[in-house]
């Protein structure tokens, strides 16, 4: 496949990363359990990277896809400590759901 | 229309109708799946995009580490049916126009927006553990030290959080 970025132009890949980040800005403000709200951010995470990929393709510069690297190593340290901030919540309040969270609310 | 065209749409399709899945399932385990089905995905776009060693590593990690953490906290929180509550309609709407807002201006935004690419996009072999590997180590040698150090604070922290705390 050596000349797969002569038939797709790179609004395409553009576009599709718009989608699932707004897919996961949609999941975060639309359910309310605390599981669902951590994959939706894995879910944005992956539409940067996406188009991390395709500019570091589409413009040969190899540091775009050093950075997925680091972005891969925040995900996995955010989520080792996220998870097990949701085992303390569910351990004092028996849910996940974060409406049972609303100390900081106004 | 070419190969990688068809092969683009198609994964493109499979991405985001699990995505949507993703947030529309109600129950949590197949919220997983779904999600892990939308990593295999992404990682056909690596694929496509000439990024080998991008996608073998994105499988590994998300598919392997990270959704597997995930599926390990359902099971001991025991989460396994539908335990969401109805709430009330109004949030929900405004959560949906908001992020098709968000989505409007972003098309909008880059509707417009010209690419032009660089001569340099020639070369193919950039996603390949050879070059990505030299860069790694030699461009961004303090950054991946630093990675390390991340990481072991994230482990310190989670350990910490999950201890039971003794009275």
């Amino acid at each position: 496949m050596k000349d797969v970025i002569v038939g797709i132009p790179i609004q395409w890949y553009i576009y599709l990363s718009v989608a699932l980040f707004c897919i996961g800005v949609l999941g975060v403000l639309f359910r309310r359990n605390a599981i669902i709200i951590f994959m939706c951010v894995e879910l944005m995470l992956n539409a940067v990277n996406l188009l991390m990929v395709a500019f570091s393709r589409y413009f040969g510069d190899t540091s775009g896809q050093v950075f997925v690297f680091f972005v891969m190593v925040v995900a996995a340290a955010e989520v080792a400590v996220g998870l097990a901030i949701l085992m303390m919540i569910f351990r004092n309040t028996k849910s996940t759901d974060i409406d049972t969270l609303n100390r900081l609310k106004w | 229309m070419l190969l990688s065209q068809y092969l683009f749409f198609f994964l493109s399709f499979v991405a985001v109708l699990s995505a949507l899945m993703v947030i529309l399932d109600k129950n949590p385990v197949h919220s997983v799946l779904f999600l892990i089905v939308t990593f295999f995905a992404i990682a056909g776009h690596y694929l496509l995009l000439n990024a080998q060693f991008l996608a073998v590593t994105h499988i590994i990690v998300y598919a392997g580490a990270i959704m597997v953490l995930f599926l390990y906290v359902i099971m001991m929180l025991n989460l396994n049916k539908e335990i969401e509550p109805h709430k009330k309609n109004i949030p929900k709407v405004a959560a949906v126009i908001s992020a098709g807002v968000l989505m409007m201006c972003l098309v909008a935004l880059l509707k417009g927006a010209e690419v032009q690419m660089l001569p340099a996009a020639r070369n193919s072999n950039i996603g390949l553990v050879d070059s990505l590997g030299k860069v790694l180590f030699k461009e961004y040698m303090l950054p991946f030290e630093i990675s390390s150090v991340l990481f072991l604070a994230a482990m310190v922290g989670a350990v910490f959080l999950s201890k039971k705390e003794i009275h």
